[in-house]
């Protein structure tokens, strides 16, 4: 029994040293102004994320500290160095905004930490500027429209017309549906964001243009008004409108409010939706039911995962948080149990992942939600994964 | 050239610029008569977006909505006016700028802590929801003819207020001469609650008529407010009629310039680069369209007679 | 009642304070390894320089200028630029990393802007000079946005820090000083201006302008001179700021940035040396306080600005005479 006890003494002894850091997390998201409605949902799939693993990575307690970007880049980049120079994080994870992520990812990577987006993917990140030490749970800006003009394709839709804010995202998004849609493109504008949430010269355009559809990114309110506006023009007959990021878990609780039941039905591009079969994503939705009273939206499924991937990589060194290589090649297994499904990682560190078509429907309650309609992409990686050293 | 695009584009500019009147007319009330500089008036106007919006899921109708939340943005306003406003009069412009800077901070994180920061969609009667074809061809949202509609019925009884009751003489004899009024026996001090009280109302209704447009969402105030100082500078401050034509003009242009500027633009430019450049060269436009102005004529377009 | 001098010493005293302070506690706390506190003090202190040279035409000169960010973004975008060429190649004339040239560059373009904008803007008076120098502001925010090769509405990350003999100003503790010195300039280089001939003018006419005039003063080309000088002054700190934050985005010369810099100089008190540095000094700590504590830090942060301008007036520094509510 005393040998037993000293035994155990000396284990903890020698453990203790190594194991008396925790694992901490700067969380930048957006938690004031109009946006904060996203940063909320994220900031509920993450504290979430913290309950399913009790607080813990490979045994070590997991400090979380959130960070407001406050939906500026120059916030997010000041926020990001005071995670990194006063908090002295281990992860910074999270960046809604793409402007947000280019502005703060030198801070970051200069200091040799880990980035992890669990939304934003901006194309130079993908690209030219991909790092060692940044991972994306979420997808390269341009794959979802990728994916939406695959679809407009096999829809056999000759010609649109594109409406989209005028920034880092925005101009990714537009890109990326120009990439893969065949027919013509009858006419463009990018509009002033965030600020500009009145888009009737646009649509006035739009209509003029004689376009066969209508394709739009609008992430956030700008989403609601422009469907309001799209719907008081009454387009929705000659002019059917696809959307990238426009319609949300967010976004439809509001709609069904509202009464505006020209959302239903509608179709969007995703790499992730509540109704995919696996055990993860099952636990994460009913879990996020539950305890919030609302479907997540895929900004939550992404910010979930993220969090499983840093376990991951904490576990993959058994808690060494020094050993940034194991937990690098770690993460870039992807050998965690993600809410949309298994997927692997491309050199980039951008997941090659499937994209679903995603439908509108009501859901047994009566509840607004969307279901999958079929499967656009497998295993699709972005384009900008070639221009990008890493190996 | 479409002339059938050009003509809608001009309604859609015609009826932003009204909505940008509504805004613009309580601001230069408030700042002729007050010479009061409010910066939280685009603070009122989110306000009564958020008011119409939850009457109008209260009273299932946005008709009855706007009509009750009109009388309680005026109520917030003449509260306003009485515990903040009132003990400013006597300070600079610049102290003016700072309080209701600070005013707005509080408005705003107010709003949000009340109605959260999700933003709310207001829905429509199915009367106002559809279009009206005015023109073969030429088809129009009917909210926004309703909105055109409104800011004109507006426009002419303010014109009417102000040049023909005796509540638009006291306004103006107010704003010149404040002892001559107190000395007809009137209270002063009431007066100028009830002039802000009246340009609280017309902020609120400008946000309650584009809640069904683009939500009511917090910080929409901030966006407005600039536009609507621009305005009443360019039309000459105090001058109803100057913000009127200011107001139009300026609505005008920045729709005309968001239709037109980047076909323009990549004229010369590619097609990439013009698409960045034209939106912000046409938000540029308003405030080259100041500077000019005030450059010509210091005082505005139509400088008020009585200062 | 205080005589002018006993008031003269307890000012000197407290600035001689306060600058004290500002030189010794954000180095100590970096060498105590805090390196944040010496960033935000960076920021700090360069916000005051900024603040420093809006006094001179808002406080002595009774300019209220609602553009001043504008030079802010000049100057910044006058470092970013350059580098940005360097790095990523095209438009050989202007790549560059060189200190000397991006200031040079910055002061030119600010003193520029100053003269042509403020030529137009001086002609005007009251509230429309508040509004046609947020008006120029406003165009230099958009001319930013349009740039799509430099980020357009994203702003643009600055890979390399302008390089000048003698300071590495990659290094924090040597931009801090950098910072610091310039801020010490700047109040020197204003209290002279302010005591000189030159100033007495442009103080005088802010009271009464007609009667500097028919002394046979050209008040317009006084305070034009001001206005220039105060343009450089903040087109510099404008440069330090892209050094100091490797970031430059449209947003730096948005409205909200000029009223941020107007709030400083009139939080701290108007036309004094300290004021414009306490004001800095309470808005960017009081902001870091805050918005720690609460997202809703915008709501006690509003009631604390409509109390400084009901109850205090003379702004922090007249709360500390003990000045209130004179009118």
């Amino acid at each position: 029994m005393k040998r037993l006890l000293s035994a155990a003494l000396a284990a903890t002894m020698l453990t203790t040293p190594a194991f008396a850091r925790e694992v901490k997390i700067g969380f930048v998201t957006t938690l004031t102004t109009g946006a904060a409605v996203i940063g909320n949902d994220i900031k509920k799939a993450v504290d979430l994320a913290m309950e399913h693993i009790g607080g813990k990575m490979a045994g070590l307690d997991v400090k979380l500290i959130y960070a407001d970007d406050g939906f500026k880049p120059e916030i997010g980049k000041q926020v990001t160095d005071k995670l990194i120079k006063q908090e002295n994080v281990d992860f910074v994870a999270g960046y809604i905004w793409s402007n947000v992520l280019l502005a703060s990812r030198k801070s970051v990577l200069d200091s040799g930490k880990f980035l992890i987006s669990a939304n934003a993917g901006p194309s130079p990140l993908a690209g030219k500027l991909c790092n060692k030490n940044f991972f994306s749970t979420s997808w390269q800006n341009d794959q979802t429209p990728m994916a939406m003009g695959e679809y407009l394709n096999q829809k056999g839709v000759k010609s649109i017309y594109i409406i989209a804010p005028n920034y880092a995202a925005g101009k990714n998004m537009v890109a990326g549906v120009q990439r893969t849609f065949k027919g013509k493109i009858l006419g463009k504008d990018m509009t002033t964001w965030p600020t500009q949430l009145d888009f009737s010269a646009e649509l006035a355009k739009a209509k003029a243009s004689g376009a066969e559809a209508l394709w739009v990114f609008y992430p956030g309110k700008a989403g609601g008004a422009f469907m309001k506006q799209y719907q008081q023009a009454g387009l929705k007959d000659s002019m059917p409108l696809y959307t990238s990021f426009t319609i949300d878990a967010l976004s439809l609780p509001k709609f069904q409010a509202a009464g505006f039941n020209d959302v239903l039905g509608s179709k969007f591009t995703q790499e992730w939706d509540p109704s995919l079969d696996n055990p993860q994503n099952k636990r994460f939705v009913a879990d996020f039911k539950a305890k919030y009273g609302s479907y997540p939206s895929f900004y939550a499924a992404q910010a979930y995962d993220s969090i499983f991937l840093i376990k991951s990589a904490v576990e993959g060194v058994k808690g060494n948080l020094d050993d940034i290589d194991g937990m690098r090649a770690a993460m870039k297994s992807a050998n965690f149990p993600s809410v949309r499904g298994k997927f692997t990682y491309g050199n980039n560190h951008f997941p090659i992942q499937n994209f679903y078509l995603r439908e509108v429907v009501k859901d047994a309650d009566g509840n607004w939600t969307t279901k999958v309609a079929k499967t656009v992409y497998k295993n699709n990686q972005d384009p900008y994964a070639a221009q990008c050293p890493l190996k | 050239m479409d002339y059938t695009l050009l003509f809608i584009q001009t309604l859609n500019g015609v009826q932003l610029g009204l909505l940008l009147f509504l805004v613009a007319s309580g601001l230069t009330l408030v700042f002729g008569i007050l010479d009061f500089v409010n910066l939280a008036h685009g603070s009122i106007y989110m306000l009564g977006a958020f008011i119409s919006a939850s009457l109008t899921f209260l009273t299932g109708n946005f008709v009855v909505a706007v009509l009750l939340a009109l009388p309680i943005t005026g109520a917030i306003g003449y509260l306003i006016e009485r515990v903040l406003v009132r003990r400013l009069y006597a300070r600079n412009h610049l102290d003016h700028v700072l309080a209701t800077f600070g005013l707005i901070l509080v408005i705003d994180t107010t709003v949000q802590i009340l109605w959260g920061p999700a933003g709310i969609s207001v829905p429509l009667p199915a009367w106002l929801n559809g279009q009206v074809e005015l023109f073969p061809g030429v088809v129009m949202p009917t909210f926004r003819l309703a909105i055109i509609g409104a800011g004109l019925v507006v426009a002419a009884g303010l014109f009417w207020l102000v040049n023909h009751t005796r509540l638009g003489m006291l306004i103006r004899a107010g704003a010149s001469n404040s002892t001559m009024v107190s000395a007809l026996g009137v209270d002063i001090k009431t007066l100028f609650s009830l002039v802000f009280a009246l340009g609280a109302m017309l902020a609120g209704l400008a946000g309650m008529l584009i809640a069904p447009i683009t939500e009511a969402s917090i910080n929409m105030g901030g966006e407005v407010i600039i536009t609507a100082f621009v305005v009443i500078i360019v039309g000459g401050i105090g001058s109803m009629k100057g913000a009127f034509v200011a107001a139009i003009l300026i609505g005008l242009i920045d729709t005309l310039g968001r239709s037109f500027l980047d076909d323009l633009f990549a004229l010369f430019m590619s097609q990439n680069a013009a698409e960045t450049a034209a939106p912000a060269i046409s938000a540029m436009l308003i405030y080259i369209l100041m500077a000019v102005i005030l450059a010509l004529r210091p005082q505005g377009l139509f400088p008020p007679k009585v200062r | 009642m205080k005589t002018p001098l006993q008031a003269m010493t307890k000012t000197g005293w407290i600035t001689a304070a306060v600058l004290l302070l500002l030189g010794v506690v954000p180095p100590l706390l970096m060498w105590m390894g805090n390196e944040f506190y010496l960033l935000l003090s960076t920021r700090l202190v360069i916000l005051a320089v900024a603040a420093v040279s809006l006094n001179l035409i808002l406080g002595y000169g009774g300019m209220a200028s609602f553009g001043h960010a504008a030079f802010i973004g000049i100057g910044a975008y006058a470092m970013g630029i350059p580098v940005y060429h360097e790095f990523y190649g095209g438009a050989e004339a202007i790549a560059s990393t060189n200190g000397w040239f991006q200031i040079g560059l910055a002061v030119g373009a600010s003193a520029l802007f100053a003269l042509i904008t403020g030529a137009i803007s001086l002609r005007t008076k009251g509230v429309y000079f508040i509004m046609i120098t947020m008006a120029f502001a406003q165009m230099v925010f958009y001319l930013f946005q349009s740039l799509d090769e430099y980020g357009g509405d994203d702003g643009l990350v600055i890979e390399m820090r302008s390089e000048l003999p003698w300071i590495n100003l990659d290094d924090p503790l040597q931009m801090y000083f950098l910072a610091f010195g310039t801020l010490l300039v700047t109040m020197l280089l204003v209290h002279l201006i302010v005591n000189s001939r030159f100033g007495m003018v442009l103080r005088v006419a802010k009271g009464n302008d007609e009667r500097v005039v028919t002394l046979g003063y050209n008040t317009y080309l006084y305070r034009l001179t001001a206005y220039v000088i105060a343009g450089v002054i903040a087109g510099f700190a404008g440069w330090m700021m892209a050094n100091f934050s490797s970031f430059i985005s449209p947003s730096m010369t948005g409205w909200t940035r000029s009223g941020d810099l107007m709030f400083m100089v009139i939080l701290g008190g108007t036309a004094t040396a300290l004021g414009p540095v306490l004001g800095a000094a309470a808005f960017v700590l009081i902001e870091e306080a805050l918005s720690s504590v609460t997202v809703y830090w915008n709501l006690p942060f509003g009631l604390m600005l409509i109390g400084v301008v009901l109850f205090a007036r003379g702004g922090l520094l007249g709360m500390l005479h003990g000045r209130r509510g004179d009118k």
